[in-house]
């Protein structure tokens, strides 16, 4: 069984961002960067169904700049067996990113392809079913639980207010999101095994990039908070201001 | 004229709140091109019934499929029966809920027609004919302006953002004629377990969110009594710490890894704040923030703060919202 799982490089969740003077993109400067956290779910899902079966493989691809092999090492030292590098520029247009990755993915012969649900940083929440539209193949998003039986998968999907238990033929595209499962952390025997996986770097071609960024700014301040009080006697004064101020009681 | 397709949604025959909404962010754009606003709703028989009530948002037409293959989300028939029509009209633009189904849904689409989408729109605007998308990107951390150089411009929205406005128009609905085949659909909804019936997190209003200063999930009645006395339109979220620890299902935890939420009203109990847990209530409109840490970085976005033991507080905030409910 063959598992291809898409990661992205992003800035780090708790970094702080700055705008670069273009106004247009992100100061990449002395900004920390780890694979996107939804991502390492998909790791985690993979490596864990090839566990289960005692066989397959894991192959990690990101498409990037040349530090994105960074990523493809941390996911090889988590446990995937090899890594793509699609080196390219990467947009806020997933339908290029989408593009890229599929024509990779369409000679691969997985049996799986595993999506984070977004990008932490784009946050598009689409390259993953535009992947599995170009191939033709079905697609599951936001999956929270995989299971494997005779070419087929049982998951179950979030929606509002409780779960879907869908089922799709394989081979098959998912999207995965947070489940029972951590990401593991890479040990230091997988970090130095990363080192000898093989890591292929191909060239990109995601096709025009349709998404023009107009302007990036800062999300509007927040009105500097007031603390209206201390303990249970601060409540009627609360209750006060979201009636008559905020106008949300 | 130039027109707009909203993409209403249904489950099990009955239209989603978010429907209305989409309604009214397609009039949004549609007002800024001088254009007219299109639906469509695809569901089980009957379903037609309910779309024409989507007028009164401002849709001029109602397309509908109907079919008992529609009554649970099928990804492939939906597929089909939204870039049909969109193939058979010309659309300025094609806006789509940002809920599950239309995250699922949208990028199919997009792939099918070679077209590029701007996802979680929070703002849309018309300036010189062009639709500028605002959409929130690195978990909150900024707002980007962006502008698809495509034609339909296809959109998610974010839900809450765009308050239903009523707005009549004819809302004359038609059938709409495409051969689905049920048969070739490989991906099947089984079943839907249903959690919970009220409103879901990412869509409430009013959200009631607790942390680990909750203590233990013993605890719990306290928010849930909270919940009750703010009314149906209240939903509980958790932060992750409490969904690691099990308190709580994922599905109600709000950050990076969980929902997004954009309440009128977030309260945060004993939640210390963190970048993650920030990134998922930006869009909130007040915050209030009990934590008996006067230092905890929630009091820094909360609108109003409380600093306090929440097993002290929470008790008399019920208590004090449900004398307000009883005078009406
Ligand atoms: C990649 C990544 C993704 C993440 N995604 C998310 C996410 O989606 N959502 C999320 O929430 N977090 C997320 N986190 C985790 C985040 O960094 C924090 O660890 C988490 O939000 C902390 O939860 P908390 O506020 O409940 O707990 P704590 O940080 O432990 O805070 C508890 C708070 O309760 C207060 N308190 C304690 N006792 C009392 C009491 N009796 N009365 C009043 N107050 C009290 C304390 O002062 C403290 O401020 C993510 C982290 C990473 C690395
Ligand atoms: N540049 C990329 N390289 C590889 N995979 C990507 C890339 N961008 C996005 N993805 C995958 O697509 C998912 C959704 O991304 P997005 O649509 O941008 O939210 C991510 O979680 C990744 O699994």
């Amino acid at each position: 069984m063959r598992i291809v799982v898409c990661v992205k490089r992003v800035p780090d969740t708790e970094a702080r961002i700055r705008i670069a003077e273009s106004r247009t993109a992100v100061d990449p400067a002395g900004l920390k960067y780890i694979v996107s956290p939804y991502d390492e779910y998909a790791v985690e899902t993979a490596l864990r169904l090839k566990e289960a079966r005692g066989e397959g493989e894991v192959v990690a691809v990101t498409v990037g700049d040349a530090a994105a092999g960074e990523s493809l090492r941390a996911v090889l030292a988590m446990g995937a067996d090899r890594g793509v590098l699609l080196r390219g520029e990467t947009t806020m247009d997933g339908l290029a990113t989408a593009r890229a990755l599929a024509a990779e993915l369409g000679g691969a012969q997985a049996d799986l392809i595993l999506f984070g649900l977004k990008a932490a940083d784009d946050e598009q929440q689409q390259v993953g079913p535009m992947v599995a539209e170009l191939l033709g193949l079905p697609c599951v998003t936001a999956v929270a639980e995989v299971e494997v039986g005779d070419g087929q998968v049982v998951c179950r999907r979030e929606v509002e207010g409780g779960v879907e238990v869908v089922e799709s033929p394989l081979p098959a595209v998912l999207t995965i999101t947070k489940g029972k499962f951590e990401p593991r952390y890479a040990s230091l025997k997988g970090i130095m095994a990363a080192k000898k996986k093989p890591l292929e770097e191909k060239e990109a071609r995601p096709g025009p990039n349709r998404v023009r960024v107009r302007a990036l700014r800062y999300p509007p301040e927040r009105q500097p908070g007031r603390i209206v009080g201390t303990g249970p006697e601060a409540v009627p004064e609360l209750v006060r201001l979201l009636r008559e101020e905020a106008k949300v009681l | 004229m130039p027109k707009v397709l909203a993409v209403a949604e249904q489950r099990d025959g009955a239209l989603r709140g978010v429907s209305a909404e989409v309604v009214t962010a397609a009039r949004v754009v549609a007002d800024g091109v001088g254009g007219e606003v299109d639906v469509v709703v695809a569901g089980p028989p009957g379903v037609a019934g309910e779309a024409g009530g989507l007028g009164r948002y401002g849709a001029e037409r109602v397309w509908v499929v109907e079919s008992d293959a529609l009554r649970l989300y099928s990804p492939e028939g939906m597929t089909e029966i939204v870039a049909e029509l969109i193939r058979g009209q010309d659309y300025y633009a094609v806006l789509f809920p940002g809920s599950a189904l239309g995250k699922d849904l949208a990028p199919r689409v997009a792939a099918r027609l070679e077209l590029p989408l701007a996802g979680d729109a929070v703002g849309l605007a018309v300036e010189d004919g062009e639709l500028v998308v605002t959409r929130p990107v690195y978990g909150g951390r900024a707002m980007a302006e962006v502008v698809l150089e495509a034609e339909p411009r296809l959109v998610t929205v974010r839900p809450n953002m765009f308050r239903p406005e009523e707005r009549p128009a004819a809302g004359s609905v038609e059938r709409l004629d495409v051969g689905i085949r049920p048969e070739s659909w490989r991906v099947r909804v089984r079943e839907v377990v249903t959690e919970h019936t009220h409103v879901d997190v990412a869509e409430a209003p009013i959200v009631v969110s607790g942390g680990r200063g909750m203590k233990g999930p013993e605890n719990w009645h306290l928010l849930e009594e909270l919940c009750m006395a703010l009314g149906p339109q209240c939903a509980l979220g958790a932060s992750r710490a409490v969904v690691d620890a099990g308190w709580r299902p994922h599905s109600e935890q709000v950050g990076q890894t969980g929902k997004t939420v954009s309440p009128q009203l977030y309260i945060a109990v004993g939640i210390s704040g963190a970048m993650q847990h920030l990134a998922g209530i930006r869009g909130a409109r007040t915050i209030v923030a009990i934590n008996k840490d006067p230092d905890a970085p929630i009091f820094k976005v909360a609108t109003y703060g409380i600093v306090g033991d929440v097993l002290e507080v929470l008790p008399r905030l019920t208590e004090e919202i449900r004398k307000l409910r009883a005078a009406g």
